[in-house]
C-alpha cells in the first residue's frame, strides 16, 4: 500500500517526455568509448605515416619488451627500527582517544594509528558528547598528510627558524608593548580551559591585549540570547532522545547548526519502539539534512520564519503578534502550537534564526514548556565568537590603533565579508603573526607564518560543554618543523614547560579532582564535578550590549522585523565542506551533497517557480551530466556568480548558497572549485534580501543524482505512517506496509522467500558465522559519515569532477536521495489506478508533478548487498568474484580481468570499475598522487589498479581481524565485536552489523523483526543486507 | 598494583634470607678453588658484565686477585666483601671501592651474597687460569679438510680424465687399423664391397608426412610445456638468496645456540608480519657478546663474524670501548627475501599462534642455513595444498568449540581441514 508511492530522483524524471531518463534506465555507464575522437579525424588518419602493421609491430615489440622487463623481479628493502618503540608492533594497530577542535567541529575521536601513522577516525565512543565523527571529522586525518601545508616559520615568503621567529617576534611584542597599542589575539574558538588560562597569563605580561574569538560561521545570535537569559555565554544544550515533539523554526540540527553533533539523540526517538517515535515538524527555507527527516515540512521564507516562531510563541506561551502568514503555514504553526502544547515538557522548539530575539523566544518557550530536552545547567561551549568584537576589531585595525595582531585558526581574509577592511587593517599593524596549516588568503598577507601542527600532532583540553572535558593527544610526532599557538604563547610569557605539561598542572589543579591524568588522556574524556570558568571573552568595554527584554517583547520585536523585500538569500554549510577550511580534502570535495547529491561545487539552490519567473534552468545532456544556469546574486552591490540547482523543497521567494567554497589560495588547482559566497555573509547575518539576475552561460556539475535511476520500481524504499505500522499487519491485505513480494509459480502467486521458487540450491550457512548489515531508514539521517568511513578504510580512489560527471564515481557506499510525492497515499493511487491509455497517462502524470513543491525525502545507503544468489558472481568468465560462507561477495581484484558483465549484471548498480589507475598518476593529482597523502592508505586492503571491478567487500579485513583477535585469545566473539566501517562510524544507530547465525545478537533479532526488507526482493538475490522499513509520525495530535 | 606489591616485598624477604644464610656460613675459611666449577658459576653471575679479558659493563677480571694484590694491595676479605656487598662497601667510605665506583659511571655491582667462600675461591681459581692459546690448530684443522675435500675431487677429475683419454687413444687405435687394412686391400687389389645408394634416413623422414605430423605435434606440445614451466616460474623466487648487508647467520642464532624463533621474530605471534627485529634486540645479546667463538669456516672465519658483529655496533650506534651507545645510528637495510604480492593477505599470527604451525613448514630448516633463502615458491597453488591437507588446530580453543562440532558432524569426520573452514575461499586471502 504504502510501498505503491511514486519516487523520483530529480525534477527531469517527472518530465514523462525527457529521452534522457529513458537513455539512462538503459545505460549505466552513460558515456561510449571515445573512439570518435581518435578515429574520427580523417585528416589526421591520412596524415599519419604509421600504418596498421606499423602499429602492430608496436605493440607487440613493447609487449614483449614489457613482459621481458617485469621478469626481473624487484630487490624489496626492508628496514627495521634501530630502537623499536614498545607500543609500536608492526601491523598491529593502536588507538587513542583524541579530540579535534578546529573551530568549527568539535568531536571525541579514536585514532587508529598503523606503524605510527594514523590512517583513521573512528567515533569515541566513551563520549557522552560530541562522540559522533561527522563526515567531515573522519576525512580530517587526510588534512594531517596535505602536501601543501606550510613546513615551518615563514617570513616574507622565506622560511625562517623558530629561534629567529622568537628573537623578532619577542622583540617586536616589547616594542609594542611599550608604545601602548593593542595587542590582538584573534582565534577561532578553542573552548580550551587551558588556552584560556594560558591567553590571561599572556594578557597579564603584555597589558593591552584583546582576544577576540571569530567563527567564520557566527552563532553570535545565540550566544547573545543564551547570555542574557541564564547570565553565561554558551549555547543550549538539547537532548532530543529525551522528547517526543521536535518543532524547529530553521534550525539545521542535523546539520551544523550551534555546532552540531546532536544527530545520534534525534535518531534514538526516530525509530518506532513500542508503538511510539518522536513526531518533528520543521519549518524552513532551504532543503536542509534536518527538513528532509523530518515528518512534517513546511516551506517558507526566512521573513516569514520570523513570524512563524513569533506566532509559535504567542499560541503557546500566550501574548499577541501582529503579522499574517499564508493560510497554510499559518495553520501548521497553530497545529504546530497544539502538539506542543498536548505535549508539554515532552516537547522542545529550536530556531536557527541569527536574531537574538528569535533565540530568545526559543528560549523562552523551552522554559516555559520545561522542556526535558533543555538543560540550562550545561551550556555548550563549542562556539564563543564574537560578531561585535570582530567588527570592532576590524573598523580598530582600520583606524591603526592596534600594534599587533596575532591569529590562530582563522581565515579572515577568506572568511569576512568585509574582507578587503581587514587586509587593509592588517598592513596598518606593526606586526601580524598567523598561526595556520596553510599558505592560505590570510596567512599570505601576514609578516609571520607560524606553521601550525594538526590537531593530530597537538596537545590540547576542550569543555565542550560545561563540566565535559575532552583531551587532544599528538597521535604521531610532528611531520614538520610546526608549532602550536599555545606553544608560542608559553614562549612569550616565558614559561619553559611544554604545552602538555602546562595542560597536566592546570587539569591536575582544577579540572581533575583528584582524578588520574593518565585515564583522563586514556578516555579522552572526562566529565568534572567542578566546572571551571573558560575566559569570558565578551565583556567589552562597553558592558553588555543585550538588554535583558521582556519576553513578549521579543516576540514581538521579532514579529516586527520579520520584513522582506524580493527574494531572500539563505547562506548555509554544507554537509561536506562546512566552513571551508577543509577545501583541500578531496574526500570531502568527491562527497555527494546529501540532498543535491552534487560533489564539487556549491550553488544556487532555486525553487522551480522562481527558476522559471527568473527563466533559470537545469538540462540534462546526453551524457547524463547536469547543467545549470548561472545567476548573479547582489547583496548591497556586491554580487557572485553562481550556478543554480533547482531545488525541490526550497521556500518559494527564498535561495539558498553554501559557504566554505571558491578558495584560491593554500590548497591544490582541482579543489578550486564553486564561489565563495562569505562576501554575502554581512553582519554576519545568514539572511540576505537578494536580487539575482540570470548570466549567460551553463555550468557543468558533477552530479550522481540521475544515474542509478530508480527505474520506477516503488519496493525500493518502503514507507508506511506511524498510524498504519501501529494498526495493521505487515501482510495486511490492503493496508499491509512490508509486503513479501510474491511471484508466479504455476499459475499461483507465491511469496518469493518460499524456496519453491528459487531456481538456486540453497547453501547450508548455518555454521560459523554469517554477516548481515541492518540499515534502519528511520534512524539514517544520511549525513554521510559512513562514505567518508568508507573511503578511508577501503582505500577508495577519488576521481574527480570529470569523472563523477561521467558517472565513473568510485563510492563504494552511495546514499541514495530519494524525493516523494507528498499528496496522500489514497489520492495518489486513485490516480495512478485511474490513469488509462496514453493520453491520460501524460496528463496525470504531469499533474503528478506540482508535488514536487514540497517533497518528503528518504534516505538509502547502498552498497554491496551480498547476495546470497548473487547475479555478478554468475557471469563473471574467470571466477574473479564469488561467495564466502560467511555471506560476503568476495572480489578477487587480481583475478579480475575487466569484462564488468558483474556490473551490468548487477540489480543494485554498485559495482564500480577502475577506468584508471588513480594512484600516482599526475591526471588524478589527489592525495593518492603523492608519498604525503598515500600514508593515509590502509595497508591491509589493497589499491586497486586499472582495469579491475571494485565494491564493497562488507569489510571483511574487518570481520577477518575480529575473528582472529577471538582464535588468538581462544574465546566466541562477543555481539557487537563485528564492525565495518560503516557501522562504526554510524552513531544514529541505523546500521547494525553482526553474525546473524549468533542468535542472541542485535542484527539477528533485526532479521526478525517486521519492519525488515530487502532491497528489490522480487528478484530473488537473497541479499545479507536488509533495510528497516521507513515509518513516518504522520499523525497529528 | 597490589600485586607488584606482594611480589616486590616477598623478593625483599626472599633476599634478606638470603643474606642471613650467607652470613652464618662465611665462617667456613677459604679452600683451593676448583677452576672447573668457577667456569659455570662465573658465566652463570658474572658473564653478564664481566669478561675475562675485556672490558666491559664491569672491568675484565683476568688475574683479579693477583692484580688487586699487587697494584692495590688488596686482599680477598675485600673482594668477597665487595662481591657480597659493593654498594655497602663503596658507602663505607672505601677508598678502591669508590674509584671503581665512579670509574663506571657509578653503577654499583649487583650484591651477590648468595655466593659461598668456597664459590669465589672457585671463580677465582678460574679467573686465574692462564688465557687459552689462540685456537690457530682449528684453522689448521679446517685447512686440513679443505685440502682433503680437494684432492677427493680432483681424484675423480683425473680418473675422468684418464678415461677420456684411453677412450681416444682406442678411437684413434681402431681409425689406424681400418685405414692399414683398406691400404693393404688396395695393395692387394682386393675388391671393397661398393656401397649401394639409399635414401638418406632423413629424406625418408620428409617424405613420410605423417611421421612429420606427429613429430611437429610432440615438438609443438614439448615446447608449450617448457614454455608453460617457463612462464610459471615467473615470480616464483623459490631459493631467492640474496647477500645481506651484515652477514647474518641463522645457523648460528637458531641452531647452534638454539635461539627461538620468536625471541627475534616477536610480532610473528601477534601480528601479520613476522617482523625484522630491530636492532635494539639484537643488542639485548651483543652487548655482551662482542666475538664469535664458535666453529669456522674458511670462508667465515672468525675475524669475518667479528667483523659483522663490528658492523652491528655501527648500526645501532654502540661504541664498544666505551660502553655506551653514541646515537648515531645507521639502520640497517635489509633484503627483503620472501616477497608475497601486494594482492595477498597473509597473516603470521594466525598460522604461528592460532594453528601451531612451525616457522620451519614455511621457512625450511632456517636453523641450519647460513644464508637464508627462499625455502617455499611461495604460490597460490602451494599455500591451497596445505590447506587442504591440514587440519584445523582447535585444541583448547574456545572459539572452535560450536563450529568445530557442527563442522565433524556436517563433514562426517573427526578432524576439520583447513579447506573444510572456508580456507580456499578467494576472500580469506584476497582483498
Amino acid at each position: 500500500m504504502s510501498s505503491n508511492k511514486k519516487y523520483w530522483k530529480s525534477v527531469e524524471e517527472l518530465n514523462e517526455n525527457s529521452s534522457i531518463v529513458e537513455t539512462l534506465k538503459q545505460n549505466e555507464f552513460v558515456e561510449p568509448l571515445p573512439t570518435d575522437e581518435f578515429l574520427g579525424d580523417k585528416n589526421i588518419l591520412e596524415s599519419t605515416s604509421t600504418t596498421r602493421r606499423d602499429f602492430l609491430k608496436f605493440v607487440g615489440f613493447s609487449t614483449a619488451a614489457a613482459s621481458l622487463a617485469a621478469c626481473e623481479g624487484p630487490v624489496v628493502k626492508s628496514i627495521p627500527y634501530v630502537v623499536q618503540p614498545e607500543e609500536i608492533v608492526p601491523g598491529v594497530a593502536n588507538y587513542y582517544a583524541t579530540t579535534i577542535a578546529d573551530g568549527y567541529d568539535f568531536a571525541s575521536v579514536l585514532v587508529k594509528t598503523r606503524e605510527g601513522r594514523p590512517i583513521k577516525i573512528e567515533r569515541n565512543t566513551m563520549a557522552i558528547v560530541n562522540g559522533s565523527a561527522n563526515a567531515r571529522v573522519n576525512a580530517s586525518v587526510l588534512g594531517l598528510y596535505d602536501s601543501l601545508r606550510v613546513q615551518g616559520p615563514k617570513k616574507g615568503g622565506e622560511y625562517i627558524s623558530w629561534s629567529t621567529f622568537d628573537a623578532e617576534t619577542n622583540q617586536k611584542l616589547t616594542d609594542i608593548k611599550a608604545s601602548g597599542k593593542a595587542i590582538v589575539l584573534l582565534t577561532q574558538t578553542y573552548a580550551s580551559p587551558s588556552t584560556s588560562k594560558l591567553i590571561s597569563e599572556f594578557k597579564e605580561k603584555y597589558g593591552n591585549v584583546r582576544h577576540v574569538v571569530y567563527d567564520a560561521v557566527s552563532e553570535s545570535a545565540a550566544l547573545e540570547a543564551y547570555q542574557a537569559k541564564y547570565g553565561e555565554r554558551g549555547l543550549a544544550d538539547y537532548d532530543f532522545s529525551k522528547v517526543m515533539t521536535i518543532v524547529s523554526v530553521g534550525a539545521d540540527f542535523l546539520g551544523d547548526w550551534q555546532g552540531g553533533g546532536f544527530d545520534s539523540g534525534y535518531s534514538k526517538k526516530r525509530i518506532p519502539d513500542h508503538g511510539k517515535m518522536s513526531r518533528h515538524i520543521q519549518f524552513e527555507s532551504n532543503m536542509t539534512l534536518t527538513g528532509a527527516n523530518a515528518d512534517k515540512r513546511v516551506p517558507l521564507t526566512p521573513s516569514q520564519q520570523k513570524l512563524a516562531l513569533a506566532k509559535l510563541y504567542s499560541y503557546v506561551v500566550g501574548g499577541s503578534v501582529s503579522g499574517s502568514l499564508p493560510e497554510a503555514v499559518e495553520s501548521a504553526v497553530k497545529s504546530a502550537a497544539n502538539e506542543i502544547k498536548k505535549a508539554g515538557s515532552n516537547a522542545v522548539v529550536v530556531t536557527g534564526i541569527q536574531d537574538v530575539n528569535a533565540q530568545t523566544v526559543a528560549l523562552e518557550i523551552n522554559a516555559f514548556l520545561s522542556s526535558k530536552a533543555f538543560n540550562p545547567s550545561t551550556p555548550i561551549k563549542v562556539r564563543q565568537g564574537n560578531d561585535k568584537e570582530v567588527a570592532k576589531l576590524v573598523a580598530d585595525m582600520k583606524s591603526g590603533t592596534v600594534g599587533a595582531i596575532i591569529m590562530s585558526g582563522v581565515n579572515p581574509i577568506y572568511t569576512l565579508p568585509n574582507a578587503s577592511d581587514f587586509a587593509e587593517g592588517l598592513k596598518k599593524t606593526e606586526l601580524s603573526i598567523a598561526f595556520s596549516l596553510k599558505e592560505d588568503e590570510t596567512s599570505s598577507e601576514t609578516q609571520y607564518i607560524a606553521a601550525a601542527p594538526h590537531y593530530l600532532e597537538s596537545w590540547g583540553d576542550v569543555e565542550l560543554k560545561k563540566g565535559h572535558y575532552a583531551l587532544t593527544q599528538p597521535t604521531i610526532r610532528p611531520l614538520f618543523n610546526t608549532r602550536q599557538f599555545q606553544e608560542a604563547l608559553l614562549k612569550w610569557t616565558g614559561n619553559d614547560v611544554s604545552y602538555h605539561d602546562y595542560i597536566k598542572e592546570a587539569w591536575g589543579t582544577t579540572i581533575l579532582g583528584g582524578s588520574s591524568f593518565n585515564q583522563a588522556l586514556h578516555d579522552g574524556v572526562f566529565v568534572g564535578t567542578i566546572a571551571t570558568e573558560t575566559e569570558d571573552t565578551t565583556v567589552s568595554e562597553e558592558g553588555e550590549t543585550t538588554q535583558e527584554m521582556p519576553s513578549g517583547n521579543a516576540a514581538q520585536a521579532l514579529a516586527a522585523s520579520a520584513k522582506s523585500n524580493g527574494l531572500e538569500l539563505v547562506l548555509y554549510a554544507k554537509t561536506g565542506m562546512g566552513d571551508g577550511q577543509q577545501a583541500n580534502n578531496p574526500w570531502l570535495q568527491e562527497f555527494p551533497d546529501p540532498i543535491t547529491r552534487t560533489t564539487w561545487d556549491n550553488y544556487l539552490t532555486i525553487s522551480k517557480a522562481d527558476a522559471d519567473e527568473l527563466g533559470l534552468e537545469n538540462s540534462h545532456v546526453a551524457n547524463g551530466g547536469l547543467n545549470g544556469s548561472y545567476a548573479k546574486v547582489t547583496v548591497n552591490g556586491v554580487s557572485v556568480t553562481a550556478p543554480v540547482i533547482i531545488q525541490p523543497g526550497q521556500a518559494k521567494g527564498s535561495v539558498g548558497l553554501a559557504v566554505g567554497y571558491g578558495k584560491t589560495k593554500g590548497l591544490k588547482e582541482e579543489m578550486q572549485v564553486g564561489v565563495n559566497a562569505y562576501p554575502l555573509y554581512q553582519n554576519f547575518n545568514n539572511v540576505q534580501n537578494v536580487t539575482i539576475e540570470k548570466v549567460a552561460g551553463s555550468h557543468e556539475f558533477a552530479c550522481i543524482q540521475l544515474h542509478n535511476t530508480l527505474m520506477g520500481r516503488g519496493d525500493i524504499v518502503k514507507e508506511t505512517t506511524l498510524e498504519i505500522f501501529n494498526t495493521y499487519d505487515r501482510e495486511d491485505e490492503e493496508h499491509g506496509w512490508n509486503k513479501v513480494p510474491k511471484v508466479s509459480l504455476n499459475h499461483e502467486e507465491t511469496p518469493v522467500t518460499s524456496p519453491e521458487v528459487d531456481l538456486w540450491d540453497e547453501f547450508d550457512r548455518s555454521i560459523g558465522h554469517h554477516f548481515n548489515l541492518s540499515i534502519d531508514l528511520n534512524a539514517c539521517t544520511g549525513c554521510g559519515a559512513c562514505v567518508i568511513a568508507c573511503h578511508s578504510e577501503n582505500n577508495v580512489p577519488v576521481v574527480g569532477k570529470d569523472e563523477v560527471r561521467k558517472s565513473r564515481d568510485m563510492h563504494w557506499l552511495r546514499i541514495d536521495r530519494y524525493y516523494s510525492s507528498e499528496a496522500s497515499f489514497e489520492g495518489d493511487n486513485e490516480k495512478k489506478d485511474n490513469i488509462s491509455g496514453l493520453g491520460s497517462s501524460l496528463s496525470e502524470f504531469g499533474e503528478m508533478e506540482n508535488a514536487s513543491e514540497n517533497p518528503q525525502v528518504s534516505f538509502q545507503p547502498v552498497m554491496c548487498q551480498h547476495c546470497n544468489h548473487a547475479p555478478c558472481e554468475t557471469v563473471c568468465p574467470v571466477a574473479a568474484t564469488s561467495h564466502g560462507r560467511q555471506g560476503q561477495n568476495h572480489m578477487a581484484y587480481n583475478r579480475c580481468v575487466g569484462t564488468r558483465y558483474c556490473a551490468n549484471n548487477c540489480p543494485y548498480k554498485v559495482r564500480r570499475f577502475n577506468w584508471f589507475l588513480y594512484n600516482g598518476n599526475d591526471e588524478f593529482d589527489y592525495h593518492m598522487n603523492d608519498d604525503l597523502g598515500r600514508m593515509v592508505l590502509n595497508p591491509d586492503v589493497v589499491v586497486r589498479s586499472r582495469g579491475v571491478m571494485e565494491k564493497c567487500s562488507m569489510c571483511i579485513q574487518k570481520t577477518q581481524k575480529t575473528i582472529l583477535d577471538a582464535k588468538r585469545e581462544g574465546r566466541p566473539v562477543k555481539d557487537g565485536e563485528f564492525q565495518t566501517a560503516c557501522s562504526a562510524a554510524c552513531s544514529s544507530g541505523a546500521m547494525i552489523f553482526g553474525d546473524i547465525n549468533d542468535k542472541g545478537s542485535q542484527v539477528a533479532k533485526l532479521k526478525e523483526d517486521n519492519r525488515m526488507y530487502h532491497l528489490l526482493e522480487h528478484v530473488g538475490t537473497k541479499p545479507n543486507v536488509m533495510y528497516q522499513t521507513k515509518v513516518r509520525n504522520t499523525t497529528e495530535v | 598494583m597490589k600485586q607488584v606489591i606482594h611480589r616486590k616485598l616477598s623478593k625483599s624477604i626472599l633476599r634478606l634470607i638470603l643474606i642471613l644464610v650467607v652470613a652464618f656460613t662465611t665462617s667456613l675459611s677459604a679452600q683451593e678453588g676448583d677452576p672447573a666449577k668457577g667456569k659455570s658459576l662465573f658465566n652463570a653471575n658474572c658473564a653478564a658484565c664481566h669478561q675475562l679479558d675485556k672490558k666491559m659493563t664491569g672491568p675484565a677480571l683476568r688475574n683479579i686477585e693477583q692484580r688487586l694484590a699487587d697494584e692495590q694491595g688488596l686482599d680477598r676479605a675485600w673482594l668477597t666483601d665487595w662481591i657480597h656487598n659493593s654498594a655497602g662497601l663503596i658507602k663505607s667510605g672505601d677508598a678502591y671501592a669508590n674509584k671503581i665506583y665512579s670509574e663506571y659511571n657509578n653503577t654499583a655491582m649487583t650484591a651477590f651474597p648468595q655466593l659461598s667462600d668456597q664459590d669465589i675461591s672457585d671463580i677465582l681459581a678460574y679467573t686465574a687460569e692462564e688465557k687459552a692459546a689462540p685456537p690457530t690448530p682449528e684453522a689448521g684443522v679446517g685447512a686440513v679438510a679443505q685440502n682433503g675435500g680437494g684432492s677427493s675431487g680432483i681424484s675423480n677429475e683425473i680418473i675422468l680424465g684418464a678415461l677420456a683419454i684411453l677412450f681416444i687413444l682406442l678411437a684413434a687405435g681402431l681409425y689406424l687399423v681400418n685405414k692399414t687394412l683398406r691400404r693393404f686391400a688396395t695393395a692387394q687389389n682386393i675388391e671393397l664391397p661398393e656401397e649401394t645408394k639409399r635414401t638418406p634416413l632423413w629424406k625418408a623422414f620428409v617424405k613420410n608426412q605423417f611421421l612429420m605430423l606427429v613429430t611437429a605435434i610432440f615438438f609443438l606440445l614439448a615446447s608449450a610445456y617448457f614454455v608453460y614451466g617457463y612462464l610459471m616460474q615467473v615470480g616464483v623466487d623459490q631459493g631467492y638468496q640474496p647477500v645481506q648487508p651484515i652477514h647474518f647467520s641463522h645457523k648460528i642464532h637458531a641452531g647452534d645456540n638454539g635461539i627461538d624463533c620468536k625471541y627475534c621474530h616477536s610480532s610473528a605471534r601477534v601480528s601479520k608480519t613476522s617482523g625484522i627485529p630491530s636492532l635494539n634486540v639484537c643488542m639485548n645479546c651483543h652487548k655482551s657478546i662482542y666475538e664469535y667463538n664458535g666453529e669456522t669456516t674458511p670462508e667465515h672465519s672468525k675475524e669475518f663474524y667479528d667483523g659483522e658483529i663490528k658492523k652491528l655496533y655501527a648500526a645501532a650506534g654502540w661504541d664498544d670501548a666505551a660502553q655506551k651507545y653514541t646515537g648515531e645510528t645507521q639502520p640497517v637495510k635489509w633484503v627483503r627475501i620472501h616477497n608475497l604480492p601486494d594482492f595477498v593477505y597473509f597473516n603470521h599470527s594466525q598460522h604461528v599462534t592460532v594453528a601451531g604451525v612451525e616457522c620451519q613448514t614455511c621457512h625450511g630448516q632456517i636453523q641450519e642455513m647460513e644464508v637464508v633463502e627462499q625455502f617455499a615458491p611461495l604460490t597460490m597453488g602451494w599455500c591451497i595444498d596445505c590447506h587442504r591437507t591440514t587440519n584445523v588446530n582447535m585444541k583448547d580453543n574456545a572459539y572452535y568449540a560450536k563450529i568445530h562440532e557442527q563442522l565433524a558432524k556436517k563433514y562426517g569426520v573427526d578432524e576439520v581441514t583447513e579447506a573444510q573452514m572456508g580456507g580456499l575461499e578467494c576472500g580469506k586471502c584476497h582483498y
